[in-house]
């Protein structure tokens, strides 16, 4: 039993206790922290992979930003209004159903990798010519060589949605004071130096 | 057998360096919070701490033992768990990025090839140690702290991505080290100033600290989301800021000053360990920082907003389009001469 293979355990184990807990708790923020220890765990079993690069980016990405979205979101709702026993029987079959999908899948891909242990240095590092990179290099050089019109593409869509979600949020709204800063910092013609004779005082 | 007696050993080896970086770091601690204070008084023309101890030394321990005498206050209605869980991610979080940081050539506790990624993962992690401890405390300003510091952290982060985006490029590696020793004709503040000031205010906004301490303002929100918090819970946070400051010192050294690398490589200066250098360099990039807070006025949070997403971003986006332009044409970048 090496330590990789005992933080593999311990990693995976904690994976799927808080991924169970984040479907399982009444409190949502307390979901969406089980959701982000999720993903840490999930990108511990990165590392042990060698595929840093990639956990790195699951934390930066998933973690450092999208969870933190959610987070903001979930704490502000009014959560007393959590979910009733009906509820939950009421979406279960849904639930089931998505569940049930995701199996299957698994199960498919399963069948078709035939994964036993010395597969895999190979399924983690299947571009052999790569093997004197750091990974994220290999990733670079096929990224943006061999894909990279996908690459471009999903920037584009990503550019897209930003752009789409930023329209349909702005409006114009009446009544707005803006600052303007080169205004307020622009002190030309609008300071006047006056002498005043002592006892007249001046007209503003 | 022999197997598992040599992790073991591996293990216990690990434990060690890792008291070594956590010891010399608590005592730095110690020392940047006295010298803050001290700093903050001499603009002030006050004294500063001066009663217990030599030159007043002692101020800062005796504050602490103080602290873990006090009584842990906690509030009726917080979420306990969460509530005891923040300070202790917060401190951990902090000392856990100091594990990649090469303070010499070679002495690095893991000299992992994604080393700035691994830093920029774990400080973008920071900010849920402060957003549990503003909501958990079930209490107005806590929970208004957390949310500025919230969207604080994040806006700057994406400044502070591109701006080691163009160290990278210049590097052509992830690794810490390597990024130091890429420095060795050039210290990259000078090709890249205007990205140093970028990191260098950025940080600051990154560990909330004045005049970007909105968070925590207590003119405002008492003392934003530690408002709650009293006694050790109280201390880890203060400590984890702490940590994280020094760290975002280290980073700015490593990034622009050229780490452990004398400022010219001749005799007398090459003679002292790099180590020194480091602390030396670390030591003034942290007097800026005390400086900063001493002489500028708390910034508006919607003038905060703005520096850092109509400013910032597109300056150092502008940055990332023009040193890769150089890079490229000149033939300067990494393995393409």
């Amino acid at each position: 039993m090496s330590i990789s293979l005992i933080t593999f355990y311990l990693f995976s184990a904690i994976l799927l206790l808080s991924s169970l807990m984040v479907i399982s708790t009444k409190n949502p923020v307390h979901s969406v922290l089980f959701l982000i220890l999720a993903f840490l765990n999930a990108a511990g079993i990165f590392v042990i992979l060698h595929a840093e690069f990639l956990a790195m980016i699951l934390i930066i990405v998933y973690v450092g930003a999208v969870a933190v979205l959610f987070l903001f979101v979930v704490m502000m709702l009014d959560f007393k209004t959590s979910l009733e026993k009906d509820n939950i029987l009421k979406y279960m079959p849904i639930g089931l159903l998505i569940g049930l999908v995701f199996i299957a899948e698994l199960v498919i891909v399963l069948i078709n990798t035939r994964l036993d242990l010395s597969n895999i240095q190979i399924l983690s590092n299947p571009l052999d010519n790569f093997s004197d990179q750091s990974n994220t290099e290999a990733i670079g050089s096929i990224l943006y060589t061999n894909y990279v019109l996908y690459f471009q593409l999903s920037g584009v869509i990503l550019l897209v949605a930003m752009v789409g979600s930023i329209v349909l949020t702005l409006r114009d709204r009446e009544g707005v004071k803006r600052q303007i800063v080169s205004e307020q910092v622009d002190r030309k013609g609008k300071i006047e130096l006056v002498d005043v004779k002592s006892g007249e005082g001046i007209d503003i | 057998m022999n197997g598992l007696q040599s992790n073991f050993f591996e293990l216990i080896t690990i434990i060690f360096y890792c008291i070594l970086i956590f010891v010399p770091l608590l005592v730095g601690v110690v020392l940047a919070l006295y010298a803050d204070r001290k700093i903050w008084a001499a603009v002030q023309k006050r004294r500063g701490p001066n009663v217990v101890g030599p030159f007043g030394l002692f101020q800062v321990p005796a504050d602490g033992l103080k602290f873990i005498f006090k009584e842990i206050i906690l509030p009726d209605s917080a979420d306990k768990t969460v509530f005891l869980i923040a300070p202790i991610i917060t401190l951990a979080l902090s000392i856990a990025a100091w594990a990649v940081i090469p303070v010499q050539a070679g002495v690095v506790l893991a000299n992992i090839n994604v080393g700035i990624l691994y830093i920029f993962a774990i400080s973008s992690l920071g900010v849920y140690g402060i957003l549990m401890a503003g909501w958990a405390s079930n209490s107005k300003y806590p929970f208004f702290g957390a949310l500025r510091s919230a969207a604080q952290m994040v806006s700057y982060e994406v400044s502070i991505g591109f701006v080691i985006v163009t160290v990278l490029m210049c590097v052509g590696s992830l690794n810490l080290s390597e990024i130091v020793l890429a420095q060795k004709n050039i210290w990259f503040f000078i090709p890249l100033f205007p990205m140093f000031i970028v990191f260098f205010i950025s940080a600051l906004a990154e560990t909330n600290r004045p005049p970007f301490d909105l968070p925590e303002a207590e003119s405002e929100l008492v003392a934003g989301y530690q408002t709650e918090y009293s006694g050790m819970p109280f201390v880890l946070f203060l400590f984890g800021e702490y940590i994280n400051i020094l760290l975002m010192c280290a980073m700015t050294t490593i990034l622009f000053l050229g780490g452990w690398l004398p400022p010219i490589d001749v005799y007398p200066l090459n003679a002292i360990p790099g180590f020194v250098w480091f602390i030396l360099k670390v030591t003034l990039v942290f007097y800026m920082f005390a400086m900063v807070k001493a002489f500028v006025p708390r910034y508006r949070y919607d003038q905060l907003m703005r520096l850092g997403w109509k400013v910032f971003l597109p300056l150092s986006l502008l940055a990332v389009v023009l040193t890769s332009s150089i890079l490229f044409f000149f033939k300067l970048a990494p393995g393409m001469s």
